[in-house]
């Protein structure tokens, strides 16, 4: 990891524009702001072509030899095929509504983070190639040829968009940058131009069935771990089930949570509530991930990573899937699982086997969102729960960009908060559900060496949090998303200390009173809870 | 998805809307108006001539009567002078409305083609009674 | 440069006119032949553009869902802005088309020390839906022209948009309203540092053109006086395919009718079309039901995975050896 540079030289920038034109404006590729290049033998692992160990900061990519010709082509072909880059190539009138909603301009006033010039990036090159008057008037008309230079930029600049979805909300024609990264990141990977960060995941996700490369017995021993601590904590053991035929309901979870802090609390979470429970359910190492970082590289591959689940329902005989807090996972899954792998005939609509709720939402897709289901338990009494278990936490939630921009699950986990806890504060308004603001760490981002982008990305988030901190004294971001528990804390140590990062299910393990449980005197991290350990702790 | 159908019917709509000035007026033989200098008074002139030219009055003459308004409500001036030199009252109703006392077929034909809805006749009424 | 070449074009058009039909007389030109075909080019030109788009299928749902999902009966979804219904969708769309519904979100950051702060921006909301209502309101108003017997709903609109009874002919509100709008927006662009930074000549000239449209058809209402009746004689013509002069009408008409015919020409081939656009977007056109209801992809195509068998090949050993269930026997 790059040494983390210091919080008043982040800070020294303001929302100012440089004299020269953007097209004139070199890119500036300088460490701590890129991820690392592909390693070949990822792009390999997933037969990508034109795969080769390569680094952004070198002066010659080592591009194939008609690599205008590969990108101009897959960028034709993607005109053909989404309504929504065709689009939005052509009708964005630059007001400039989205100029400052995205975080990372926010955050370094780079003028090329802001949605409408990111876009403007590949919009230059769209008219230069596909508009009549691109072609005849060249740079008037706003186009620029594919140089080199252009294509650094573009691909610097869109490892610098998080895929969040923010500016879509403000846009007056809905146009989404995300729409964009997504099919520029599909053209990068015609040329081999993916990030490590990135390609190591998906290549581990392709072979062994998770983002982190758990092997089975991995998973396994991992899980031994935790229900040896909560042992300790509950005095319960708990023996989770994988890859079990016949069990009535899959139970897919981002892999983060199967291996580290902070994580892994959240799994206990889950966990605790399905033994309380008495469900039938199974895990699986197979289908070991609910997020999906192809998702991060081409639709093709998000497909490809993201066919394990229902072929894992099929193969297991289960009759629904519940899948556990990730927010790109549930961007997947609420708009794009069905439509490649579905439809899914062979599962049953879902409901609950403790309420008898039928999930009618999910009647399609047949996977149901954590916060749903506890949501739905909570409704009807089902669950014992002692809030004060957690009264020495203040908590706020952030919401996950692609749970809340892509899904709208705001309700849900609020509700399940509300009631485990006795301390919740809303960050500002302008800073939550929709408007959320993004963790500066999604769509794969979330790297070590790009740490001075994710802080300055992160910032915004981290100023709201430090708005509550100061006003209410919050000491705890929940959330419901995998990679904000990863990214996180790095990001509260840095900018606001003393703010711990929890997922929602952490906080419903806490306040949970399983049958024949001991008198809880530890919380899930094994930290002792205040006021119930004997002690006169406040 | 592709949504064939609504697109092609937006699109026609579309059309038609655009289209409509032409659409409406299908099978119309559309003439501009000819406001008749048919009365007792101009067919008993020498010389047809009004205050002003007829083509500055065909452009201006609005103009003008709100001058004259101006003129005799606010400076209590009551001739005008024209470009011949000739004088006249600036009246509406007495000068005006004299030589063409035909309104509807002359006022009224032009503004009622052209959508116009002067405010003169919310108080004036012409000499004959006919308009209001 | 951005600004002043297309001031420049701007400028340029004004004067062809001029000189074509004041000084050269080439009314037919300018009064005929240039209107049909602008009105030729903007509608096929806006059909092929729209069609398209129609082209390229829309193979995932990616509604952005701006408020809670429907999901457990007794949580209220928002069902116009997370729509599952096709009348959410419709009424989102009407909110979005008709009152720049995203727009009126719009919030301005800004940095004092180590701090942001978001606020409450409204100004560019209500330029742009004063300029486009405004906008709307004139063009139907131009309807007279083109209309015999005038059509009572245009009568009243003509009435309203004039009821305050200044000057003579009626001073029309949306003349001043859009004056001030595209003056605004042109301002902005101009005025704000990172406005002007993304903006291109795209986006000067079509305001530029605009208020050319705008300023002339005051001049012509309110100045250099022309003869309605001859203007709306050849209206008629034009569209009864029966174009005829029977008035000597100013040249300021023919530098409105340009400028206009123009906007028209180029419409089809510029940001403009997002007002076609707009329908179009999948962001905001689209039900958040996907869950619900299967969204087909009409290319989806099958690819290659890793599968379970694959898997256990692999990992058949280790999987034993920890008692996970098997398919096969090693």
């Amino acid at each position: 990891m790059a040494k983390l540079p210091k919080k008043d030289e982040l800070m020294n920038y303001k929302y100012e524009v440089p004299p020269s034109d953007w097209m004139d404006t070199a890119v500036d590729i300088r460490p701590g702001t890129y991820c690392y290049g592909a390693k070949g033998k990822n792009l390999e692992a997933v037969n990508f072509p034109n795969a080769r160990d390569w680094s952004p900061v070198d002066e010659d990519w080592h591009l194939p030899d008609n690599w205008q010709e590969i990108f101009l082509n897959g960028m034709a072909e993607r005109l053909d095929k989404y309504r929504s880059f065709r689009l939005f190539m052509d009708v964005c009138v630059r007001c400039g509504a989205c100029a400052d909603k995205c975080h990372f301009y926010m955050g370094s006033g780079d003028p090329k983070n802001m949605p409408v010039l990111r876009g403007e990036l590949l919009r230059s090159v769209y008219r230069r190639y596909f508009t009549t008057s691109g072609k005849l008037l060249g740079r008037i008309a706003g186009a620029r040829d594919l140089t080199e230079d252009v294509l650094k930029e573009l691909w610097f600049y869109f490892y610098q968009c998080t895929e969040c979805r923010r500016c879509s909300v403000f846009c007056p024609y809905g146009i989404d940058q995300a729409e964009i990264t997504i099919m520029g990141r599909e053209l990068f990977n015609l040329l081999g131009l993916n990030t490590d960060w990135i390609s190591g995941p998906v290549a581990n996700c392709y072979m062994k069935g998770n983002h982190v490369g758990l092997e089975p017995q991995t998973i396994l021993s991992n899980i031994e771990f935790m229900m040896d601590d909560l042992e300790d904590i509950t005095g319960k053991r708990i023996e989770p089930r994988f890859n079990k035929k016949g069990a009535e309901i899959l139970f897919v979870a981002p892999s983060g949570d199967l291996f580290a802090d902070p994580g892994i609390y959240t799994c206990m979470g889950y966990l605790m509530l399905f033994e309380q429970l008495g469900l039938d359910y199974t895990m699986s190492t197979y289908a070991s991930e609910g997020g999906n970082f192809g998702f991060f590289t081409s639709n093709e591959m998000a497909k490809r990573l993201n066919a394990k689940i229902y072929a894992e329902a099929k193969r297991l005989g289960v009759k629904w899937i519940l899948g556990g807090e990730c927010g790109h996972m549930w961007r997947v899954v609420n708009q794009y699982m069905d439509t490649w792998n579905g439809p899914a005939d062979f599962l049953e609509v879902p409901v609950s086997p403790i309420t008898g709720t039928k999930f009618e939402n999910a009647r399609s897709t047949k996977m149901v969102h954590i916060a749903e289901f506890t949501a739905d338990l909570i409704y009807h009494n089902k669950l014992k729960l002692d809030p004060s278990r957690n009264d020495h936490l203040r908590i706020t939630f952030h919401d996950s960009c692609n749970t809340s921009r892509g899904m709208g699950i705001m309700e849900e986990p609020r509700y399940i908060i509300k009631n485990v806890c006795n301390n919740f504060f809303e960050m500002p308004e302008e800073t939550i559900r929709e408007k959320t603001l993004c963790c500066g760490s999604g769509s794969g981002l979330n790297a070590g060496e790009n740490m001075e982008v994710r802080l300055r990305g992160g910032f915004p988030r981290a100023n709201a949090v430090k708005y509550v901190q100061d006003k209410h004294g919050v000491n705890v971001l929940a959330n419901i998303c995998a990679i904000d528990r990863a990214a996180m804390p790095s990001l509260m140590d840095y900018w606001v200390p003393g703010v711990q990062v929890m997922g929602v299910h952490e906080l419903v393990g806490n306040a949970l009173i399983m049958d024949g449980e001991k008198e809880r005197t530890l919380n899930l991290r094994g930290e002792p809870l205040p006021g119930k350990g004997g002690e006169d702790d406040v | 998805m592709y949504n064939g159908g609504k697109i092609i019917a937006g699109l026609i709509i579309f059309a038609a809307i655009i289209t409509s000035p032409f659409l409406l007026n299908i099978g119309k033989a559309d003439e501009a108006p000819q406001p008749s200098l048919d009365t007792p008074a101009i067919n008993q002139m020498s010389e047809k001539k009004c205050v002003e030219s007829a083509e500055f009055m065909r452009t201006g003459h609005m103009q003008m009567l709100n001058d004259w308004r101006d003129q005799v409500v606010r400076n209590g001036d009551t001739v005008y002078v024209s470009n011949s030199g000739q004088e006249y009252e600036m009246s509406l109703e007495n000068s005006c409305l004299k030589c063409h006392s035909n309104k509807q077929e002359f006022c009224d034909s032009c503004h009622t083609y052209a959508q116009v809805d002067p405010y003169c006749w919310d108080c004036h009424t012409d000499t004959k009674g006919a308009g209001q | 440069m951005k600004i002043w070449s297309s001031l420049l074009a701007v400028i340029a058009l004004v004067f062809i006119a001029w000189v074509g039909a004041g000084v050269l007389h080439l009314s037919t030109f300018f009064g005929i032949v240039l209107p049909y075909l602008a009105l030729i080019i903007f509608l096929a030109g806006f059909l092929l553009r729209v069609i398209k788009w129609g082209k390229s299928p829309v193979p995932f749902c990616i509604p952005t869902t701006c408020g809670q999902q429907e999901s457990l009966p007794w949580i209220k979804p928002n069902k116009i802005e997370n729509p599952t219904t096709t009348w959410g969708v419709i009424w989102r769309m009407i909110l979005e088309i008709t009152l720049f519904r995203s727009l009126f979100r719009n919030t301005a950051t800004e940095k004092h020390d180590g701090n942001l702060a978001i606020g409450s921006a409204k100004w560019l909301w209500f330029g742009s839906l004063l300029f486009h209502w405004s906008m709307l309101v004139i063009i139907i108003r131009h309807l007279r022209f083109f209309t015999e017997p005038v059509p009572v709903l245009i009568q009243g609109l003509e009435f309203m948009d004039s009821f305050l009874q200044i000057g003579i002919p009626l001073l029309y509100m949306t003349d001043v309203f859009i004056v001030l709008a595209l003056s605004y927006l042109f301002l902005r662009r101009v005025a704000i540092p990172k406005v002007k930074y993304i903006s291109q000549a795209a986006d000067y000239f079509p305001l530029l053109l605009l208020l050319g449209v705008a300023i002339s058809g005051i001049l012509m209402r309110y100045f250099f006086r022309v003869d309605v009746v001859g203007v709306k004689e050849l209206a008629m013509g034009l569209v009864t395919f029966r174009p005829v002069f029977s008035a000597e009408i100013g040249p300021i008409f023919y530098i409105h009718l340009t400028l206009v015919s123009c906007l028209f020409a180029y419409f089809p081939w510029s940001k403009l079309m997002h007002a076609g656009g707009i329908f179009m977007s999948p962001t905001r056109n689209l039900a958040n039901n996907s869950r619900m209801v299967r969204h087909v992809n009409p290319w989806n195509y099958a690819v290659k995975t890793h599968t379970y068998d694959e898997y256990e090949e692999e990992f058949r050993d280790k999987m034993k050896k920890v008692g996970l269930p098997l398919e096969g026997e090693g």
